[in-house]
Parts: structure tokens; sequence; C-alpha cells
């Protein structure tokens, strides 16, 4: 019946698709972060996962480091950065209604896509992780090591902070933070400290995002655009939900691979990259917190 | 044990809304803080707790002291590690969070796990039913089980004074009786203190050994508990009874002309 369908390219389509979706789920995860402690949504993730590579990147080429210091330094870089524009730009914000919050960020997001070409210089660098560029061959699948490792980062944090959340203290209160500010305050949690915390963990996971990504796309100002990409991710696996990150990736990851091997060729291509916005758009109609997203609960 | 000295609150900048109140808590007494919507008793209680803030309000005269030291000028999570802790109008739990969850933020300023423990033990020993319920997210429980939740919560950061914003608020009576004999139990067990603000006059009088009554954000009666139970103006406004101690209608009310000599 399906003379083009071949399950060894099916599977090979499936595999990459789980590991892009991990991949994914590694930036969705610095979305939900903010959201869950804050209640705002980052329009600068993506631009903070540029910033993220810009650092490593330099510090690889210009400053010649080997690429584990390089690692470091991105992650501490980035980690100063999240606490830094929280004391900036976003505590002066707090009572403020969420909108403001969210404004700040699509304006910080601009600001940061303008001034990292000015800083860094425009043109296209990579970043070259020290593992083989050869795709592991496994039976009928080619795997690039490159995206097995930002698949297996991403596992590691995404368990390392449901673990951080659903078990340790910190993150209970964190938790607490975002379901009700005041009344975690009168609980003793110092509130602005959380918050800034929770952008330094962005701050975290951007710069590993930004090392993967950098090194499988290049490192330049359109790296920002994977911030826009994660967005049906998020909101099809819920905005403060670290399953649903994850879940929401491996959707998205499979559904643009598959799209982009199976229909690509009969509509003539492009479909991967609008597949996952109907995806969002039939999610937003029929579930619009997403599939583990918290409801509103209703009480009368 | 704690003191405030003549405070003025001031909301926006620009609203008054508390005109020199002055009140005392004796250490381990319970003393109730009654008055009508509106008179300032909620305010009150955050400008002790230091939540005002965060609302935009500020404490612009006197002072609040706690065991001597003024408190008046710290921050909120500062507060509850000196020993004093507010719960709320309206139970207001973490309702995406468990049972035992809450308690966990509840004790945040507590700094050893072992402490933490022990501490959900003593909340679950005076309130069993939330060790059935340990599990289940805050916001699917009852309100009685919310209000047992929210002191419970408070009881966690190991307090020296609770202040307690009417828990009888929405409850049935007899869930209402079992949250004040635990609140008696706090003060004759745990030594604890505790400033309660209530509408529930009656109630509030029956439980506590001292008591102000706020109206306009100024105290206008003070006095211990029994005193105030059998004074005219409280029997006729607060506990609704006439001079005789029976049910008075409102026919024979002569509310405005006797509330006339508080407000000037």
């Amino acid at each position: 019946m399906f003379d083009w369908f071949e399950w060894e390219f099916t599977l090979s389509l499936l595999t990459n698709g789980v590991l892009i979706g991990l991949m994914y789920a590694l930036i969705a995860l610095g979305f939900v972060l903010v959201y869950k402690a804050t209640d705002a949504i980052n329009f600068a993730q993506g631009e903070f996962v540029m910033l993220a590579a810009f650092f490593g990147a330099v510090m690889l080429l210009s400053a010649g480091a080997p690429f584990w210091v390089a690692v470091l330094v991105t992650l501490a870089g980035m980690i100063a950065f999240g606490f830094g524009l929280e004391r900036v730009v976003l505590r002066p914000l707090i009572g403020r209604p969420i909108v403001s919050v969210i404004m700040a960020t699509i304006g910080l997001a601009a600001v940061l896509r303008g001034v990292a070409p000015l800083v860094f210089g425009a043109e296209t660098r990579s970043i070259v992780m020290p593992v083989e560029d050869a795709p592991i061959i496994w039976g009928p699948l080619f795997i690039s090591p490159i995206q097995l490792i930002g698949a297996g980062v991403a596992v590691m944090f995404l368990a390392a902070f449901t673990w951080f959340f659903l078990k340790s203290r910190m993150g209970i209160a964190m938790r607490a933070v975002a379901d009700n500010q005041q009344v975690a305050m009168a609980m003793g949690i110092n509130v602005e400290r959380y918050f800034a915390l929770a952008w330094a963990m962005a701050g975290v996971v951007s710069a590993l995002g930004g090392i993967v990504w950098g090194s499988l796309l290049g490192v330049d100002v359109h790296l920002a655009l994977i911030g826009l990409k994660v967005f049906p991710v998020v909101i099809l696996g819920g905005l403060d939900s670290i399953v649903g990150a994850i879940v929401g990736g491996l959707i998205i990851g499979i559904v643009e691979n598959i799209a982009a091997g199976y229909l690509d060729p009969v509509v003539g291509g492009g479909t991967k990259d609008f597949a996952p916005y109907v995806l969002m758009i039939i999610a937003l109609m029929v579930r619009p917190y997403g599939i583990f997203g918290k409801r509103q609960i209703e009480r009368v | 044990m704690l003191t405030i000295n003549n405070i003025e609150v001031v909301y926006d900048g620009v609203i008054l809304v508390l005109k020199g109140v002055s009140l005392e808590v004796r250490d381990g007494s319970i003393t109730t803080l009654l008055g009508a919507n509106g008179a300032g008793k909620t305010t009150t209680l955050k400008a002790i707790s230091g939540v005002l803030r965060a609302e935009r309000g500020e404490v612009t005269k006197g002072s609040i002291e706690l065991d001597g030291k003024r408190i008046d000028r710290f921050a909120a999570y500062d507060i509850v590690s000196h020993g004093v802790v507010q719960v709320f109008e309206g139970r207001r739990v973490f309702v995406n969070l468990t049972v035992e969850e809450n308690l966990v933020a509840g004790g945040h300023v507590v700094p050893n796990l072992p402490k933490v423990r022990a501490g959900i033990e003593r909340v679950y020993s005076y309130f069993p039913r939330l060790k059935e319920r340990r599990q289940q997210q805050a916001g699917y429980l009852s309100g009685g089980e919310q209000q047992m939740l929210a002191i419970g919560r408070a009881l966690m950061s190991d307090p020296k004074l609770i202040l307690l914003d009417e828990p009888s608020l929405g409850l049935a009576p007899m869930l209402v009786e079992e949250i004040f004999g635990i609140v008696r139990q706090f003060v004759t067990k745990e030594k604890l203190t505790v400033l309660l603000v209530e509408q529930n006059a009656a109630m509030a009088l029956d439980l506590a050994d001292h008591g102000y009554v706020m109206e306009n954000g100024r105290i206008v009666l003070e006095g211990a508990a029994a005193t105030l139970r059998e004074n005219s103006d409280i029997k006729e406004f607060y506990l609704g009874l006439n001079e005789g101690g029976v049910r008075k209608s409102y026919r024979d009310s002569k509310r405005y002309r006797r509330r006339k000599r508080w407000l000037s």
C-alpha cells in the first residue's frame, strides 16, 4: 500500500527525532524554570542560548581554551548573567503585572540580538566538541555523536531538575514562591533570592544548550531562533512541567522529522518548519495548559 | 512579648489605614483583635509580619517591638526567623503543592532536616486528618482541612507568636470549635503566644485572655476578655445581645447614637 514506506527509514527518522527532541527539551527547561518560579515567560530564552554559544565559541577559538574549560567558563558566565539580569532588570519589576516582565524579556531579546554581533562579531563560528565527527553506525541507524551527547546532557539535567523540584527543600520553596508570592514571603522564604536562583538556573541550562546547539548549527545570531522553535514544545508539554518539556520535546522532535521525511518530498519541502506550530495551535485549542501543565483549581 | 506603639500605616503613599494603633500581646497569652470589616485588623497583622510592603503599604509612624527589639523595618522573611508567623485570612494554602510539601515550605527557616521532620510529625499529631491526606494536592482539600493546613504550616517555622487572621471564616461551627481548641493547646502545651483577629466576637472572647476592639483604624476599647464580654457596647454591637443578655431585635437598636461616641 505504502510503497515508499520503509521501516529502516522511519526508524532512523524516529531516532533522530528523539535525539533532537531531547535537545529541544533542554532549552524548554529554561522556559520552565523561569515560569515555575516567577510565572513569567522568558521570551529571551533563545537569546540566552545564543549568548552562551558566543561565550563558548570565543573561549575555544579566540582564547584557545581546552573544551572543558570553555564549558565551565560558559557555565559560570551564564550563571553570573542570570543573577545580574535578575538584579538589574527584573527585581525592580517585582509586584508589577506579569505583562511588564514579559515585555522586559522581549526588549532584552532584541538588545541581546543587537549587541552580541557588535561585541563578538557577525561571522559564524563553530564549536568543535572533542569527539569523532563520523556518525556512529548501529544497524540501519546513523547517529550523530554531537546529537547523542546533546541528548545525554539533556537527560541528565532534566532528571536533576526533576529531583530538585520534587524532593529538595529549595525546590519545594521555589514552587511555593510560584504558587503564592505573598504567602511564601510570610513563611520566611526570601522571594527575591529564589527569583534570582531561577534565572541563574535558566542560565545554566542555556549554557549547556548553547554549547550543544552551537556545535550542531554553528554560532551566530540565528542561533537565537531556537527560542522560537522551542515554543511549541513548552506550549504542548505545559509551561510549568519538566516532564511536559521532555514529552513536548520528544513529540515535536519526532513530528518534525517525520514531516521532513514523508511530507517534504510530496509537497516540495518546508513542512519541518511549520509542522510544530500547527501542533502548537491544536494544543492551544484542545488543552491550553499543555499535556502536563497545572490546571487552575477552582473551589466553590 | 509584642508591643505596638502608636503605629500609622499608609497604603500607596496616601491612604491612611491605621491612625495610631497601640497594643500589647503578653507572653503565653491569647489576645484577640475585634472589629467590623475595614477596621484595620488585618492591616495591623500585616504590619507586624512585614508583608505590608509587598502590597505597597508602609508603617510611617510608631514602632513594633518584639521582646524589646524593633522589627518594623525587617523584611518579611526575617521576621519569620525571629519567631513571628502569620496565618492569612481565607487559608491561602499553596494549592499546587501536596499537604506535606506545604509543611516543608512552612518550615523553610528551620535549618536542619531532622527538625523539619519532627515539625511535620508535631503538626500531624495536632491534625491527624492532614496525615491521611499528606500526598494530596492542597487545592483539593476541604475548607476545614485547608485551615488546619494553614495553621499547621505556620507551626512549622517553630514560632513564638502566631498571628491568626479569621480562622473561623466560612467554616462549620463544629470545625471552628475544634480549631479553637487546638489553638488553646498551642498556648498551654507549646507555650506559644497568639494574636487572633476575629469577626466572631463571641467565640474569640471565649478563647482569649485579653481583647482589643478596633474601629476606623483606631483601638476604641481594650480590656480583659471577661470584662469585654460584660461590656454593654460589646454586647450590643458584637455579640448581638441587649442589656439583659437576651438576643436583641434590630428595631431597638440605638446604633448610630451610641457609635458616634467612638468615632470622634
